[in-house]
């Protein structure tokens, strides 16, 4: 140790063995510290991933506890493939996103219908459902896809209908703040209200446009206004609501509740 | 407290202020401030990076090839940058997700670079702990001046604590839309340099001024 301090310091051995040595401390005590917080990490994840479900459903109280409120929604893994609940999985234990990664639970997306270049997703995914006197009011839908920069994950919400849009919140992205970002905008999300995702033959329809959609839009309530700047971040949701909402995604499950209707 | 202690400390803060007088570590300034809670985290978390990475450079000093010296201040800057990200996004979620990459931004800003090069590398392990104290808390000066008037112009709140009630609540207050984006944090800044120039004259007339003046073509 004596020999190697002794070193001069710009002989080819020392300068080796500093920076050997600084990038294993360096490496040790991240890796520590990624370690040990990672629970705490995943908590907060999941507390936030039930506040934006109960914030997009707007049945947050605030100040209120949210594991508390949070039971008023009944969480529900649903087979894409069938449209079926799978009930032998327990939803509170179902993580759909490390489902996403893992082959033996996963789908892998033939590129040509990748719209939402995600490349692969779970076979089952999380659905939240709001019931009111027995009737489903609200479907809270987990959708993802690519935008700029980042893959932004967030929530739609149907009516009951399955075809109306009561609210979307995104809930992770990393779209540039102020142009890619402003679909946190609330503004910009109260224009999702109302509108539909699919036309009468069940369809997706659902689109950004360029610019603001106008009064004589034929196709309006399919038309969402596009985010000025963010033409990228824009296409993306667009693309992601096309895949999410297609026969891929959510399309056999949510058939289901139109027939009925 | 001698008088040379005393200076390492407060000359960050109105005579050589990181923000103001050197310019640096303006982009954090623009972006995280449009509030004040976030603007206090950033200052919390890049002052204790600062002094952190400072007395680490310092104390390893003497051993530090000159030939791989950037990239050994780098290591350590970056290093303890993650450590705080990753103890936000454990006991601060929300701010964490607020500050998003600002805080990994911590790595580029050349306050922290430019201290561990400038101090660090001639200075003891305590001058240099001092020295990452002080330009922290010039750093946070301006932060939390910069948030304090967004948020109040911006929002009409402290802290999230209501100040000014808004036209949309019924109150009088008409939030100032530039307020809420970088460039109004760009004014603020510039106004703030303004203020302290015009108390610190000798700040006003700085070397890379005078260069300027040598190159103009009228003396060729």
């Amino acid at each position: 140790m004596r020999s190697f301090l002794a070193l001069p310091n710009d002989s080819t051995l020392k300068t080796l063995l500093v920076a050997l040595l600084l990038c294993l401390v360096c490496s040790v005590l991240i890796s520590t510290a990624a370690v040990s917080l990672k629970p705490l990490q995943m908590a907060n994840k999941d507390l936030d991933r039930k506040k934006n479900i109960l914030e997009v459903t707007k049945l947050m109280q605030p100040g209120g506890d949210i594991a508390q409120q949070f039971k008023q929604i009944e969480p529900k893994v649903v087979n894409l493939a069938t449209g079926e609940y799978v009930d032998s999985i327990d939803p509170g234990q179902y993580d759909q996103r490390q489902a996403a990664k893992d082959p033996n639970q996963n789908f892998v997306i033939p590129p040509q219908r990748d719209l939402a270049q995600i490349k692969q997703r779970a076979k089952y995914a999380t659905v939240y459902l709001v019931r009111q006197d027995d009737q489903i009011q609200y479907f809270v839908l987990p959708i993802h896809g690519y935008g700029l920069w980042s893959t932004l994950y967030g929530f739609l919400v149907l009516q009951g209908d399955a075809n109306t849009v009561f609210g979307l919140q995104f809930y992770e992205h990393r779209e540039t703040p102020g142009l890619g970002g402003e679909v946190d905008n609330p503004k910009w999300r109260k224009k999702w209200k109302g509108k539909l995702i699919y036309d009468k033959d069940g369809a997706p329809r659902i689109q950004l446009i360029k610019g603001s959609v106008g009064a004589e839009d034929p196709h309006k309530q399919f038309h969402v206004d596009g985010l000025s700047g963010a033409t990228l971040t824009a296409n993306g949701v667009t693309n992601m609501l096309q895949y999410w909402f297609g026969k891929d995604g959510f399309g056999p499950y949510l058939q289901k509740f139109k027939n009925k209707v | 407290m001698n008088s040379d202690t005393k200076k390492v400390i407060t000359d960050p803060l109105f005579n050589n202020n990181p923000i103001a007088l050197q310019i640096l570590g303006v982009c954090s300034a623009l972006a995280v401030t449009s509030k004040l809670a976030p603007s206090l985290v950033m200052c919390l978390a890049l002052t204790s990076v600062l002094a952190c990475s400072n007395v680490v450079v310092s104390v390893i000093r003497n051993h530090i090839p000159s030939s791989i010296r950037i990239i050994v201040q780098m290591i350590i800057i970056s290093s303890l940058v993650i450590i705080v990200d990753q103890l936000l996004k454990a006991f601060l979620f929300e701010i964490s997700k607020q500050l998003s990459v600002f805080v990994g931004l911590i790595i580029t800003n050349c306050i922290v670079l430019g201290r561990a090069e400038a101090y660090a590398m001639k200075n003891s392990p305590g001058m240099s702990f001092l020295d990452g104290i002080g330009n922290g808390l010039g750093y946070s000066l301006i932060l939390i001046l910069v948030g304090s008037i967004r948020e109040l112009f911006g929002s009409g709140s402290l802290l999230e604590y209501p100040i000014f009630p808004l036209v949309t609540d019924g109150g009088w207050f008409t939030p100032i839309g530039l307020m809420l984006v970088p460039p109004g944090a760009f004014f603020i800044v510039g106004f703030l340099i303004w203020g302290l120039r015009t108390w610190k004259v000798e700040q006003v007339e700085n070397p890379e001024y005078q260069i300027r003046h040598v190159h103009r073509l009228e003396d060729a």
